[in-house]
């Protein structure tokens, strides 16, 4: 589990910067952002919007195009573009499950497209694997994501990620758009499947709670940069250094009005 | 009786199981929900009744026709309505009732050769222009510019002067200005989708651009596109009269309903029905086509629901 | 009455709200009791509890499919029930008032925001657009905006999520209402701008004498925001208690919902599941509240 262990990082970014839109109005997204998530590791990125955690995980991903730095991944390092191949390897679950399927496919098209796109044989098999994996009944194959909860529906979401069996998991707020008794089922699955298959992953959330129920180590970002990186005891102990940090477990803790009377900008 | 009345029941439930156990049976559940919902619009029903009464007057012409279309009888020229000539006859002694009986034949022709050129057109290229952008969708987007800038009718003057006149090159010519609107329905739906999370799962699956577009983007805009084409129905039909009235679609002795509208405008004044029946047959055609496409709009559209 | 001092504001008994559908009536809320004095009460309660539609049905804003009955359903000595559309209208805004989750959403994008609060204090207090306009700017200075004049003649869409949310309680309390609804008004906030937002909503609230209902999906928040809190679960009030007693609730659900939240101070292997138990939706002995 340790970068001891296994030299070669699952992902390694190196001073990445990231920028939006042209001339005056170019805003500077990621500014030299670099860590790196060890082989079977889950590293955690937590921050508020616009700090930049939500467009690493869609430049990784290959969905934002403009960017600079080094990225590799499992020792190769990655371009602009992506291969089919980097995506068998490399796959994410976004943050709306009401987004992020097919509003007129049923679950066992949703499930087939990547299998169709990989080229990958034995569906029938796989297809019923990735359902019994994430805990959904096989009756629901045929269902249209219409006729599904919420938390199924993420569910669906990630067998789609996992039926093509990748190595590293990119996981976008999974659980930010979900009910509390929904989110604990997500997170034991999401748990249980990245040990059970040896996943290493990138959790990105704004919840301090989850990304330390989830990590071992994580990085703390504020407007652009990450100001703190910590493992996830450091994090429960509250030995965090940086006032940020401090500032955010503080309010994380619920309504106070000295904190509340006490919060400063840090950007 | 009652293992009659169980059939259907179980036919029922098997259609809206909450648990198909096939695709089709997933798919066909989807279509009886929405048959279901169309059939509770009433007007949608009228239009869809006009539309199927078209269609099978149009198969069943030599049954249903008293007379040749073409057939000539000048003892009987601008006979009024009665016994022997329903609908009255024109100038040349013709049986109207059969001539507007054939007519539908060629007004269907025209709308079903229009749908096939231009809705796969349209769809195709609003969706590639949306999906892929930058330049193709700059030109695209230009070219719908010039198509729109002018009146429908009078782009479709233009080209029949120019490639001549007669009932194929009208389609051409309704084909050619009616595509730049679908194009223009289907980019704007594409760009909205095109951002979307289902959309960039399909792109972290390592499908191509071409298979989003296919399977992912098309499915969503070709109803959108089915609605209009269903809506814009009437319009095609009254461009297609349109160019018959001014001489420039279907060539007399053919009974296509503008020319037999344009021939009969000498008459108006004391031969009305020699303009009226013709005029009646296009409204109700048009008005049949855009109930119907009002009652798929309300089921069909995403927006809707 | 654990948390009233005074007389109650509002008093609800056995309300329901049924949704007409193809299939009969849905019901969303199945005949809960409360009341609301100069406190802070929280509805919790996750995604299709009723609580969105206990608020909407206090300002009668349900869609027309919605079928609302109750035995007592009274604001301050009016009955909402038989309450004629104008009537509502007066109280809407004036008496009581509501705060939404996504102001993008609620405040007019034509319009300047400064041009919206002056509005619905005119609208109000029939007065002229001076002392309309003076007022406003004085409203946006208590929500504690640092540049009111700039803000004023600002758009919805030329604000952050946080300032448009100041501006939106800006909005719904310069008509001095007496009763505040706020329907997840920070969900869609940062932590720290959620505070603040909070501090603002506490502290007029504290300063004006009014009743808040504050409605949310977050335990932690509500326990430690509100004076009391109800607990709602497939439309029923399963728990009412004290806020700063919610860690000691007895109800299976709440106690569920408690400990399937991680925390930063608990580290656990597993999240403990909800066994959701047929037998909470079941219509209950109405206790005592």
């Amino acid at each position: 589990m340790t970068q001891a262990a296994n030299p070669v990082p699952a992902i390694a970014v190196q001073s990445l910067t990231v920028s939006f839109g042209e001339g005056a109005a170019r805003i500077h997204a990621v500014k030299g952002v670099s860590f790196a998530v060890a082989e079977g590791e889950v590293f955690g990125i937590v921050g508020e919007s616009g700090s930049g955690k939500s467009t690493i995980l869609r430049v990784i991903s290959g969905l934002h195009r403009d960017w600079s730095g080094t990225l590799t991944v499992r020792g190769a390092p990655v371009g602009i573009r992506r291969s089919k191949q980097f995506y068998k390897l490399v796959q994410m679950v976004f943050q709306d499950p009401y987004g992020s399927l097919h509003p007129r496919q049923t679950v066992d098209q949703i499930l087939a497209e990547g299998l169709f796109v990989q080229g990958m044989g034995d569906r029938e098999r796989r297809i019923q694997r990735a359902l019994y994996d994430v805990g959904l009944p096989a009756a629901f194959r045929f269902r249209y994501p219409h006729q599904l909860s919420g938390g199924q529906r993420q569910r669906v979401a990630i067998a789609r990620a996992l039926i093509l069996e990748p190595r590293i998991l990119l996981l976008d707020e999974p659980t930010s758009s979900l009910d509390v008794s929904v989110q604990a089922e997500i997170l034991n699955l999401l748990r249980h499947l990245r040990m059970q298959q040896r996943l290493s992953c990138l959790l990105v959330s704004h919840n301090l709670a989850v990304i330390a129920h989830m990590c071992d180590r994580l990085a703390v970002m504020n407007a652009g940069r990450i100001v703190e990186e910590l493992d996830a005891a450091q994090l429960r102990a509250g030995r965090a250094d940086h006032p940020y940090t401090r500032q955010l477990m503080r309010a994380s803790k619920g309504y106070d009005r000295k904190t509340a009377a006490a919060l400063v900008s840090y950007d | 009786m009652s293992q009659r009345a169980e059939k259907p029941l179980g036919w029922r439930r098997w259609l809206l199981a909450e648990t198909p156990w096939s695709r089709l049976q997933a798919e066909l559940g989807q279509a009886y929900l929405a048959a279901l919902s169309f059939a509770r619009n009433r007007l949608a029903i009228v239009g869809l009744s006009l539309v199927l009464l078209l269609l099978l007057i149009a198969l069943f012409a030599p049954l249903l026709a008293t007379h040749a279309p073409d057939a000539q009888n000048l003892t009987m020229r601008l006979h009024p309505p009665g016994a022997a000539a329903w609908f009255g006859t024109d100038e040349l002694g013709r049986d109207i009732y059969s001539r507007i009986i054939y007519g539908s034949r060629i007004t269907l022709g025209i709308v079903s050769l229009v749908i096939i050129l231009v809705g796969p057109l349209g769809l195709v290229i609003g969706c590639a222009a949306g999906y892929l952008g930058g330049w193709l969708d700059t030109v695209m987007m230009r070219l719908t510019d010039v198509f729109l800038a002018f009146p429908r009718l009078i782009l479709a003057l233009a080209f029949v002067a120019a490639i001549g006149p007669g009932i194929e090159n009208a389609v051409i010519a309704i084909a050619l200005t009616a595509w730049p609107p679908y194009a223009r329905v289907a980019r704007a739906e594409t760009i909205a989708l095109r951002h979307s999370d289902f959309v960039s799962a399909a792109r972290l699956q390592g499908a191509g651009a071409l298979r989003i577009i296919r399977r992912q983007i098309v499915p969503l805009c070709v109803s959108s596109v089915i609605v209009r084409l269903t809506l814009d129905m009437s319009g095609i039909i009254l461009t297609a009269a349109g160019l018959g009235f001014l001489g420039l679609g279907a060539q007399p002795p053919s009974p296509e309903w503008g020319a037999m509208i344009s021939s009969g405008r000498r008459f108006i004044l004391d031969q009305w029905w020699v303009a009226f029946f013709p005029g009646l047959a296009i409204c109700l055609a048009g008005l049949g086509f855009n109930l119907l496409g009002d009652g798929l709009r309300d089921v069909l559209d995403p927006k809707q629901r | 009455m654990t948390g009233g001092s005074s007389a109650p504001l509002l008093e609800v008994e056995d309300l329901r709200i049924g949704f007409r559908s193809p299939h009969g009536v849905v019901e969303a809320v199945r005949g809960i009791d409360f009341s609301v004095g100069r406190e802070k009460l929280g509805i919790v309660g996750e995604s299709g509890s009723g609580k969105t539609c206990t608020g909407r049905a206090i300002l009668r804003l349900l869609p027309d499919h919605a079928e609302l009955s109750a035995r007592r359903f009274v604001f301050d000595g009016t009955d909402l029930l038989a309450s004629s559309e104008h009537d509502m209208r007066r109280i809407r805004g004036r008496r009581i008032s509501m705060i939404m989750q996504d102001p993008k959403f609620s405040l007019n994008p034509v319009m300047t925001v400064g041009a919206q609060i002056a509005e619905a204090y005119a609208t109000h207090a029939r007065t002229n657009s001076r002392e309309a306009r003076r007022r406003a700017l004085a409203m946006l200075e208590a929500v504690r905006i640092r540049d009111p004049e700039r803000v004023f003649a600002a758009y919805a869409h030329e604000l952050s999520g946080g300032m448009g949310q100041r501006v939106m309680i800006a909005m719904m309390l310069i008509t001095d209402p007496d009763l505040l609804i706020a329907d997840e008004p920070c969900s869609a906030l940062d932590v720290t701008v959620q505070m603040q937002v909070l501090a603002i909503i506490d502290d007029l609230v504290r300063q004006r004498g009014m009743g808040l209902i504050f409605i949310s999906h977050d335990l932690n928040l509500v326990a430690s925001f509100c004076d009391r809190v109800l607990v709602m679960y497939g439309g029923q009030i399963v728990e009412s208690c004290a806020a700063a007693e919610l860690h000691r609730a007895a109800h299976p659900y709440t106690r569920g919902l408690l400990a399937a939240l991680p925390r930063l101070e608990r580290p656990v292997e597993e999240l403990a599941v909800l066994e959701r138990d047929p037998a909470w939706l079941r219509p209950q002995e109405r206790v005592a509240r």
